[in-house]
């Protein structure tokens, strides 16, 4: 429909939402002031992000002193540490074994001494392992404190087998048989009636490989008061084991006993060992045989360590947000906008979008510089740095811009509801800020509470900055202020979204209803 | 006295005074006892300070301090008021003396109410395995919970301070809030010396010490000593607002 013009010579303009947009960013970036902020916002993130506060001693002290560990078949991060009784495999065999008993040792609450306890994840078991190098690929049958039966294999495959827990009345039999390159694992009861818990193909073993029997139990740590702050020490696992027959090429010499990735050191403790006594086997160990996990029982950072400074970003940004609705009210050019576009609800969705797409490209400038710099900084003061694959990396940069700008979205459809610039402005650092500071940096509420908050408030979004995985096969506090969110990257992102989305909702309705 | 009469007629007749009086009321009691009964103790041991489970609704409520602050100077300067103000009352100084003392009543009357009802309901809520009931009586928890409301009132002095000095109300509680949660926030994510030293220094997580009744030794600062480096940044905004108050034209 084409306009009544009042002076019929003057053609009517664009009125497209492509002008809109433009009207928009002509308002932004001729405010000085905003335009400045913006850059040190940027500069805020860099600043904090590069600062070297933290350093360690990884890699100072030569080469040896690195605090990468083993890396497994598939290239991640494993702890490769048990006691092993092995000897030689030539090309196929099978093993087969009764456990009567799975005890263990956890370190006193204090921490000076040991205790009776079994660790829900210690391990007893058979293994057929490529080397005794840490990280060499394997396969093993193996009883579990508190997970029943189960068959592991290369550090990151977990089958579940026999349910329940092992005592003298209620053995567990296990076998292992190796044909190739092909392990396959059984289980039983009574040591008639086999089941096949998992068959799986190990990359790269030679004809000969050490076989045998191992026990370990991983890292004891303990939340005091349901907080996420831990202590704790290693633990150990005994395992007891009866009627052991060898098929195939086994060597015809004696066992063997090594404690694989033992730690030196006096303070290190007993690595382990084992006995043999009328036809019993007894294995002591201490360790996992699992992927590496940051947190409570593991150390380094992340990369997201670098991208703190993105509060400080993001609280210039949500006041810039704010000022680009709230100074429209307070000046009074909020009339002119709607009085030149009616339709109000595109006047909020093009403010929208010049503010997403500034924010973006500020805050994906900021985290991508101190995501690539920060990491050398850290490293170079010796601190150890999670790795990271390249496309976790992008979407870590990528995510916290979009955190950043979905946050201004926030603040811009606040100021629109609020119309007030200081109540704005602190809703919108309350709700996603505090959250943060609550379950993240200090960590003082209950991890009840916590996990509600890094689910369902605006801060789970910062989920989107999180490279670790939860294994479930490794005990550890799985909590966000080791790194761990309890929603998915993109998941944390859309609840983040979500809120968005309510707020736009909400914004546009109260900007289509109320006088301006 | 009448620069006081004024100031509480100006700051009782914001729109939404009293409603940020509530708020802070009602954050601080609800926040507090959903925190004290969730706390889940096992049997082994609990390390929980239930103080600072109960009164853990003061780091919700200090922003709605820290809004009601900036909005009783910023209101001023974004209306023209001030210029009314600053005509009929030349004393500038005594202004800003006499606002700071009407805020920092109303935020002791509001703070007491809250800090006294979350106690209540924190005392009902935190469970029975608590390592410590908490009591009054005690002189630990008394100095949290009266510790707690003086917080309020320095929070809401270097916001008034901070807003005096920036002018611009949404600019203002930006740097209010920055201050506030940026330090213990930075300080997660740095080493263990630089993190004691930002914990130190930092308005909200020194000033919180207050709240501490259990591990004392392992603060970074003793309560009153956090309570202390509070009142001087809180000082520090006043004096920065009172001088550019003065010097500035309005």
């Amino acid at each position: 429909m084409t306009p009544t013009l009042y002076r019929p010579g003057v053609q009517a303009g664009p009125d497209g939402f492509a002008q809109l947009l433009r009207a928009e960013w002509v308002k932004f970036r001729s405010v000085r002031g905003w335009v400045i902020a913006m850059i040190v916002a940027v500069l805020a993130i860099i600043a904090l992000g590069l600062g070297p506060s933290m350093t360690g001693t990884c890699g100072k002290n030569g080469p040896a002193s690195g605090c990468a560990g083993p890396l497994g078949p598939g290239g991640e991060q494993v702890t490769d540490s048990f006691y092993f009784v092995h000897r030689p495999l030539a090309a196929n065999g099978e093993i087969t074994v009764r456990v009567t008993s799975l005890t263990g040792q956890i370190p006193t609450i204090s921490g000076t001494g040991m205790r009776t306890g079994l660790m829900p994840w210690a391990k007893a078991g058979i293994i057929i392992k490529a080397s005794t190098r840490q990280g060499s690929a394997y396969a093993a049958m193996m009883v579990t404190g508190g997970h029943g039966v189960r068959m592991q294999y290369d550090y990151t495959g977990d089958l579940p087998g026999l349910a329940g827990s092992v005592s003298a009345a209620s053995p567990r039999w296990l076998r292992l048989t190796r044909s190739g390159g092909t392990l396959t694992g059984y289980d039983s009861a009574n040591g008639t009636r086999w089941t096949r818990v998992g068959t799986v193909t190990l990359a790269g073993l030679a004809r000969t490989v050490p076989g045998g029997l191992f026990a370990t139990s991983p890292q004891y740590a303990q939340t005091s008061a349901g907080l996420s702050s831990v202590s704790g020490g290693p633990s150990r696992a005994t395992g007891v084991f009866g009627q052991l027959s060898l098929r195939g090429g086994w060597s015809g010499g004696g066992w063997a006993g090594s404690a694989i990735g033992a730690p030196g050191g006096p303070a290190a403790g007993s690595p382990g060992g084992f006995a043999q006594a009328a036809g019993r086997l007894t294995v002591t160990g201490t360790g996992d045989i699992a992927p590496s996990v940051s947190g409570a029982s593991g150390n380094g950072v992340t990369i997201a360590q670098t991208l703190i400074g993105v509060f400080a970003g993001l609280i210039v940004i949500v006041v810039v947000a704010v000022m680009f609705m709230t100074s429209e009210y307070r000046r009074g050019l909020i009339r002119v906008t709607l009085a030149a576009t009616p339709r109000r609800g595109r006047v909020l969705a093009a403010k929208a979008v010049v503010l997403g797409a500034v924010t973006f490209a500020a805050g994906l400038v900021a985290s991508a510089v101190v995501v690539t710099l920060g990491q050398t900084v850290l490293r170079n003061h010796g601190v150890y740095v999670w790795p990271v694959t390249a496309l976790a990396e992008v979407r870590v940069i990528a995510g916290t811009a979009a955190v950043l700008a979905v946050a201004a979205v926030i603040a811009l459809a606040t100021a629109t509801v609020l119309r007030r610039s200081a109540a704005a402005v602190a809703s919108v650092i309350v709700v996603i800020v505090l959250p943060y500071l609550l379950t993240v940096a200090v960590p003082i509420l209950p991890l009840g509470p916590a996990d509600w908050l890094a689910r369902a408030s605006p801060a789970a979004g910062f989920a989107v900055q999180q490279t670790l995985i939860q294994y479930p096969q490794v005990s550890n506090v799985y909590a966000p202020s080791a790194g761990y969110w309890p929603l998915a990257p993109w998941a944390g992102f859309a609840v983040l979204c979500a809120w968005a989305a309510v707020a736009l909702a909400v914004a546009t309705y109260l900007l289509r209803k109320r006088d301006a | 006295m009448r620069f006081l009469h004024a100031e509480l007629v100006k700051l009782r007749t914001l729109p939404g005074t009293v409603w940020l009086l509530l708020a802070v009321v009602a954050l601080t009691v609800a926040v507090g006892s959903i925190t004290a009964a969730a706390v889940a103790c096992p049997a082994s041991g609990c390390g929980l300070d239930p103080a600072r489970a109960i009164l853990s609704g003061i780091d919700l409520s200090q922003a709605v301090v820290a809004i009601l602050a900036v909005l009783a100077i910023s209101a001023e300067y974004s209306t023209g008021m001030i210029r009314v103000t600053l005509t009929a009352m030349p004393r500038r100084i005594a202004v800003l003396m006499a606002k700071a003392a009407v805020l920092t009543g109303l935020v002791l009357a509001a703070g007491t109410v809250g800090v006294l009802a979350s106690v209540l309901a924190g005392r009902r809520t935190l469970p029975a395995t608590s390592p410590a009931p908490y009591s009054l009586a005690n002189g630990a928890d008394l100095r949290a919970a009266a510790g707690s409301v003086l917080y309020l009132a320095l929070i809401g002095l270097l916001a008034l301070g901070t807003a005096t000095a920036v002018r611009d109300s949404a600019a203002s509680i930006g740097v209010v809030l920055g201050l506030l949660y940026l330090f213990p926030v930075i300080a997660s994510a740095a080493g263990p010396d630089w993190s004691r030293h930002l914990q130190q220094i930092g308005p909200m997580s020194a000033g919180l010490d207050i709240q501490a009744t259990t591990g004392l030794r392992s603060l970074p600062l003793s309560p009153w000593a956090g309570l202390g480096v509070l009142a001087a940044w809180a000082a520090a905004a006043l004096l920065a607002g009172g001088l550019l108050l003065r010097w500035r034209d309005a």
